[in-house]
């Protein structure tokens, strides 16, 4: 039920003749291969591959990153893994497009008070704000004491609201240093 | 010059090669639309756009296209009909199951003519029995075995792979569009951008480093298969076997495992299996020609499928159940 | 969970394949039902009257696995002849009272036992997981009847409790069809005992209620009944629609919990001390016995040397709540002027958070805002181009909010790991470095942690000592100075002080100060020095019992995948059927052995029974699977940890068309919690002006609030526009057409949306009327590439009693033809700014607003 053969060899080598062989493929069928063509290969061949696991539903899936020289060249579903077995669902599938989104934020934005527009602001400076800021609100909204006069030794100047997305290690971390600083208004997507 | 019966040319010969296809089982087709991802993410592909005003529909996508290589395909028998579903009603009215409230009588009744053409009542129970069906389909460049796309390209951009795919070479393609209409399934387009054809390759070049292409990697319910042709057609035809086993009697394979001379387009390296009749999911009933003599227009493929989004295509849809209950099997197509 | 989960659907698609029967209960039909075997459309919000129909049934006609039920549940036990069921006083439990809105769980009691006092201590909900297992529960002497006919016993109290949840009850308040009801129940039955097991698998569609937690406890019910926990196949399954949302609560970043599901300290009169937390906390018998340990050993990890004995391990350092400090009741204090400043990471508050519009207007009276994200999200730029501002309501120049937009890195630009829905904990290394100033959020802690640290050095004040002595030794590698994500995990992981070796596990944890451990439940992650979060052995799944894969990632507790798999094995620890072995006792090497981590002590005879006065775990006997409950049985009935009845109880959603037929004199759950402000307007039920049912649901091609999708254009294509799903005989009623627009509205907002007309929709009869429901997607907002009204508008803030989550999936609409005529919240313009004179206040704003004040 496959097709037939090739042509005869000579036949072949006459297609390789400028004109003559281009004018045989007019609407003929045959016809030949591109450099391009011939050249063609899975362009994450030989690449490094980093193997993930998908930033978006909680099934899990496992993907494989493929890099070249620091730039992101494929992500695709990984084989090995018993979840998703290579398989992606469309989310997951365009993970790629995800890092390499067209608004991708690389710097710090920004909005002053009573701003109507986005300014730049140096990566150090802005932690250094956040961290002056962050202080100040706990001094501002901090209580030793509650209203019946029973310890609280807490604040209630700051308040965190944090996307399941986010890594069991960055979650210690934020759930680590805002109960130390006495906030307890710590929460999450998982309560939403 | 090429005849119906010819075969296109192999242009690249390769040891060991044999036919690679894909098997498409719309039976569990969840409808993700992960392949059209997966695709556009292997080939580089642009977000496209979508196709507005396809009221209830999840599908956007329209049709395949230059910058669109797979396309989920929605198979709307959900699109409402107050009218049908009062007429049925009265037509199941012995059933008793009473699961919706009365609808208020409403004077027009649109099927009308459907019921009276055919076997009556019995027909508009069949459609809501169906009610209940949304089918997924994800539709792909077919890779014929005798493709009118390749046998009209004059430059020799369209060729057969050493796999028996049917691949388009852009760094040869000079846009002239003859391909466009030669297709009977309407899958190549030009790019607007730079009128170049485009279409699946079947990721020709990841099969050259032995892996399987990218959607049919992702789909997440292996309702995409890839595989060599002849394997894939034996596993299509014992889930068909299996399907029937199960009552699924409409079960039946478009573009594989026909009798040598009913062969759409001399036979489908991707072929499906599909449960509804082929118009609805905007597929040619017949495609037997590469020199198109014979050919339903794609263009009026689609137009029937656009017509199953208006309440008068239920029409079209019990008429075409009556078709696939008296040819149930894949030799009709 | 085709729709949302659609890789997860690849093994019930394979189960299907096998001959496993699929069944879909949704509002909406939608690409799971067009794969199921059997869909049934259910009202949304009645899942309570229907599980409890399907409980009933079983019970009446004696379908339940009795063995199991007898052996391994608290179907037995006697209870406290003080109780009064539901049944006795019109909807309510015994102990409720109306000023407060709460009840006194004193009466649930098992007969002989108690709960430790927590003196002076405000009830509110609290998610720990000890509290949930009789946390605090003294056994005293339970009282059993194997029999199961004392009329105290909980079996019969459950037969009492759902004898009226005939299928015609379910039929009149779910709109299910006794034929479909009975097809349900009987696919339930049919697939249980030995030979067989059913699995529930759940998602949004259960948690955002106001009766969430009762919703799943009912399946918990059923699934106990019919011998389907802690077996292959079975259980319960929580389709979590996060990454990592699972481990958000395991290494939480909620308020009311510390790791490892431990509670945050409540503040009470005089000195807390850590003694009286842990007599509080831990529990005499079973597994909650090792409490001391469990709370001490983070305090040693967080606040190193300065936790000693003497230092009561700085406890009293730890903040108290006091109420509830949740997400909503936060935000409702920063509306009033009460909260300074906010840190959203990775969150969309803005279009994802219940009532949208009053979220947006609370940012505006923050004095800054930090939004980390990878895109320009709507919670960063509500000042700019938010409905309050389109509408003039907000004016940018009289925004005060300072908002710092931070890039963040993507999940391939930063390496640790995501806790999936099994609770498998899977390590990501790291494939490039973040662009330009993104940084993870690792490194944003840690930077701003030393910046704090250093502000606060050599401070000798009282309320510094935790930041003072708060042990912050990440190493740090590379140009970007990103901290040593491994040395994080190993402290969750946990050490021993003296020699820094990893601990193998949580048994190893001490209550003397010689362990530490972040995190107690993840303990054994870094065993022996190695991630083995980060091993990648799939092994042969096609094997017996190869699906559970041990050597891929690792699972908490102890790498267990499935929980309570004792269950799997009979009393005396034999398979139930060979079909279904898991874990059994392996009586030549006198231990557990199986597929799996055994979920028991390994040496425990199946035949051992323990002494009338054994304590810890010497209590638990060897035919007890739930050790960690105290009386290591399951819990068909709750004598303590919930706060709303013992027993799931129907109860109307908070907003509903129609009344509670079973218990007409409550309706909804008296416990809910409602924060009556003017801002946060209730519709009543059956009001009239909003007859139409609004349920929210995910498409497969977009995330959540957009963040993650909306801003692809891939995703973008497939699904660009706002919709809304209507059945077609109310769009014919209200002239709206299929593809055009309508609008939503509420007293909340007014959304609109391109209408779909379908049937994936039907209108259901409920008792006397027809009952329509409108399927809204939540995925948009006004920024990303794709724009769209946000559902969440549309939403009022009320909350489950357990769990503080909102009720969006069932709330009451109205519908009409068109596009909306003014900006989608204009109609509460300036109630955020009405009558708040009053105090932010200081802990629980429901406590601020009781109810009998407005109600």
């Amino acid at each position: 039920m496959t097709p037939s053969g090739s042509r005869p060899r000579s036949f072949e080598s006459l297609r390789r003749v400028p004109v003559i062989g281009r004018v045989m493929d007019w609407g003929m069928g045959p016809s030949a291969a591109s450099e391009r063509t011939r050249r063609a290969e899975a362009r994450i061949a030989g690449m490094k591959v980093t193997e993930s696991v998908c930033p978006f539903c909680a099934v899990g899936c496992g993907q494989l990153v493929y890099t070249r020289a620091g730039e992101l060249v494929d992500i695709e579903g990984n084989p090995r893994s018993p979840i998703n077995q290579g398989t992606l669902c469309p989310k997951g599938a365009s993970s790629r497009q995800l890092v390499q989104q067209p608004g991708r934020l690389t710097k710090v934005k920004y909005r002053r008070p009573g701003g109507s527009d986005w300014e730049e602001l140096e990566l150090e400076r802005a932690m250094d704000m956040i961290a002056e800021r962050m202080i100040a609100a706990r001094e501002d909204g901090w209580q030793d004491t509650d209203r019946h006069g029973w310890r609280v030794d807490r604040t209630l100047g700051l308040a965190h609201l944090g996307g399941a997305t986010l890594d069991n290690e960055e979650n210690y971390l934020i759930k680590k240093l805002f109960t130390a600083m006495g906030a307890i208004q710590i929460e999450n997507q998982a309560r939403i | 010059m090429s005849t119906g019966s010819a075969h296109t040319e192999i242009a690249i010969h390769r040891s060991g090669a044999q036919r690679m296809g894909f098997f498409t089982d719309t039976t569990v087709c969840i409808g993700c639309k992960a392949c059209e991802v997966a695709c556009k993410q292997w080939n580089d592909l642009p977000a496209d756009g979508s196709v507005p005003g396809k009221g209830a529909s999840y599908d956007y996508t329209g049709d395949l296209s230059a910058s669109t290589w797979r396309h989920v395909r929605f198979v709307e028998l959900l699109e409402p009909s107050p009218q049908l579903r009062e007429e049925a009603q009265r037509a199941l009215e012995s059933g008793g199951g009473n699961k919706f409230p009365a609808i208020p009588a409403s004077g027009a009744i649109d099927l009308v003519d459907a019921a009276q053409a055919g076997d009556g009542a019995a027909d508009v129970a069949e459609a809501v029995s169906k009610m209940g069906d949304w089918v997924f389909m994800s539709d792909v460049c077919k890779h014929c075995t005798n493709a009118g796309c390749l046998d009209a390209c004059p430059t020799g951009a369209l060729i057969r792979t050493e796999h028996q795919t049917v691949v388009l070479q852009p760094d040869v393609c000079n846009g002239c569009g003859y391909c466009v209409p030669a297709c009977p399934f309407g899958v190549v387009d030009r790019d607007p951008q730079d009128g170049r054809a485009g279409k699946c390759t079947l990721c020709y070049d990841r099969l050259e480093d032995g892996l399987e292409p990218a959607c049919a990697k992702s789909c997440p319910t292996d309702s995409i298969q890839f595989g060599p042709h002849e394997e894939l057609v034996e596993i299509a035809s014992r889930r068909v076997a299996r399907l029937h086993e199960r009552g699924i009697e409409g079960a039946y394979l478009y573009g594989a495992g026909d009798e040598p001379d009913e062969q759409l387009a001399g036979g489908l390296g991707a072929f499906f299996l599909l449960t509804e009749p082929p118009e609805l999911y905007g597929l040619p009933a017949q495609a037997d020609s590469p020199v198109q003599e014979n050919v339903v227009p794609a263009t009026l493929a689609a137009v029937g499928a656009g017509l199953l989004a208006s309440a008068g295509a239920v029409i079209a849809f019990v008429a075409a159940g009556r078709l696939s209950r008296r040819r149930p099997v894949r030799e009709s197509w | 969970m085709a729709e949302a989960h659609p890789v997860g659907f690849r093994w019930v698609m394979k189960a299907k394949e096998r001959g496993a029967r699929v069944i879909h209960i949704d509002p909406r039909y939608s690409r799971t039902s067009q794969l199921a075997d059997t869909y049934v459309a259910i009202r949304a919000g009645t899942d309570v009257a229907f599980l409890g129909g399907i409980i009933r049934h079983v019970l009446e006609t004696e379908s339940y696995f009795r063995d199991y039920v007898i052996q391994y549940t608290n179907a037995s036990t006697i209870i406290n002849e003080q109780f009064r069921d539901t049944e006795e006083l019109d909807g309510l439990f015994s102990g409720f009272n109306p000023d407060t809105g709460l009840y006194d769980r004193s009466s649930w009691m098992y007969e002989g036992g108690e709960v430790a006092s927590a003196a002076g201590v405000r009830e509110h909900s609290t998610e720990s997981f000890n509290e949930r297992t009789g946390a605090g529960m003294m056994m005293g002497n339970v009282e059993r009847d194997e029999t199961l006919q004392h009329p105290r016993c909980v079996f019969q109290i459950l037969r009492r409790h759902f004898s009226r949840y005939t299928p015609e009850m379910v039929e009149r308040i779910c709109g299910v069809s006794r034929e479909d009801f009975m097809a349900v129940a009987d696919a339930l039955i049919t697939n249980s005992g030995r030979e067989r097991t059913g699995m529930f698998c759940y998602a949004n569609g259960w948690t955002q209620h106001v009766e969430a937690v009762q919703m799943i406890r009912t399946a918990a019910i059923l699934q106990l009944l019919l011998g389907n926990v802690g077996r292959p196949g079975g259980g319960i399954m929580a389709l979590r629609g996060h990454a990592s949302i699972q481990g958000s609560t395991d290494v939480p970043t909620l308020y009311d919990l510390l790791p490892g599901y431990l509670s945050m300290p409540r503040a009470r009169e005089g000195h807390l001390t850590l003694e009286d937390y842990i007599d509080t906390g831990g529990a005499d018998r079973g597994w909650w016995s090792f409490f001391d340990t469990y709370i001490i050993s983070p305090l040693k990890a967080w606040f190193g040397d300065a936790a000693t004995k003497q230092s009561d391990y700085g406890f009293a350092h730890i903040p108290k709540l006091t109420g509830n400090h949740s997400h909503y009741a936060t935000m409702l204090r920063a509306l009033d002027g009460g909260v300074d400043g906010f840190f959203v990471m990775g969150q969309n508050p803005a279009v994802g958070s219940a009532h949208s519009g009053l979220q947006r207007r609370a940012l505006a009276k923050m004095k800054w805002l930090v939004v980390r994200d990878m895109a320009e999200i709507e919670t960063a730029t509500f000042w700019r181009n938010s409905p309050e501002v389109q509408s003039g309501e907000l004016r940018p120049e009289e925004i005060q909010t300072e908002v710092f937009l931070m890039p963040a890195a993507s999940h391939i630009e930063k390496e640790g790991t995501f806790t999936n829905t099994q609770r498998l904990v899977q390590f990501r290394d790291k494939a490039l470095d973040p662009p330009g100033d993104a940084r993870s959020e690792l490194w944003f802690m840690h930077h701003l942690a030393k910046r704090v640290k250093a502000h606060y050095a050599g401070s000798d004040r009282d309320r510094d000592w935790p930041i003072v002595n708060l042990k912050w030794g990440y190493p740090e590698h590379g140009e970007m100075r990103e901290p040593d994500v491994e040395a994080v995990l190993k402290e969750i992981n946990g050490y021993e002080v003296a020699s820094g070796r990893p601990l193998s596990s949580f048994t190893e944890l001490r209550s003397d100060g010689t362990t530490a451990c972040g995190c107690w439940i993840y303990s054994g992650i870094y065993e022996a020095g190695v991630n083995q979060a980060r091993r990648r052995r799939p092994g042969d799944i096609a094997a017996e019992g190869g699906t559970v894969s041990p050597e891929w990632a690792w699972a908490w507790p102890a790498n267990r995948r499935i929980l309570y798999n004792r269950a799997s094995a009979d009393p005396q620890g034999k398979p139930w059927s060979e079909r279904k072995r898991y874990v059994w006792w392996d009586e030549e090497q006198g231990r557990w052995t199986g597929y799996d981590v055994p979920d028991f002590p390994a040496d425990k005879r199946p035949d051992y029974r323990p002494e009338p006065d054994a304590r810890a775990m010497d209590a638990i006997g060897g035919a007890d699977p739930f050790m960690m409950m105290a009386d290591g049985r399951a819990w068909l009935y709750t004598p303590s940890g919930l706060l709303d009845g013992p027993l799931p109880t129907f109860y109307e959603p908070v907003e509903s068309p129609v009344k509670n037929l079973l218990y007409p004199k409550v309706g909804t759950d008296p416990a809910t919690i409602r924060w009556k402000r003017p801002e946060n307007p209730l519709h009543a039920t059956g009001d009239p002006r909003y007859p139409v049912v609004a349920t929210t649901f995910r498409l497969t091609e977009h995330h959540t609030a957009g963040g993650m999708s909306r801003s692809v254009p891939w995703l973008v294509e497939l699904q660009p526009e706002m919709f809304a799903e209507i059945d077609p005989q109310l769009a014919a009623d209200r002239g709206i057409e299929n593809g055009g627009w309508m609008t939503i509205v509420t007293e909340r907002a007014e959304i609109e949306a391109r209408a779909k007309v379908t049937d994936r929709l039907r209108p259901l009869r409920v008792e006397g009327c027809v009952v329509h429901q409108l399927g809204l997607p939540w995925h948009w907002g006004y920024s990303g590439l794709s724009r769209g009204d946000t559902t969440n508008d549309l939403g009022v803030l009320t909350a489950d009693p357990n769990v503080s989550i909102q009720e969006t999936k069932s709330f009451t609409c109205d519908v009409r033809a068109g596009r909306r005529h003014r900006a989608s919240t204009a109609r509460l313009a300036g109630a955020a700014l009405r009558g708040h004179d009053v105090e932010p206040s200081e802990d629980d704003p429901l406590a601020e607003n009781p109810k009998e004040a407005s109600e």
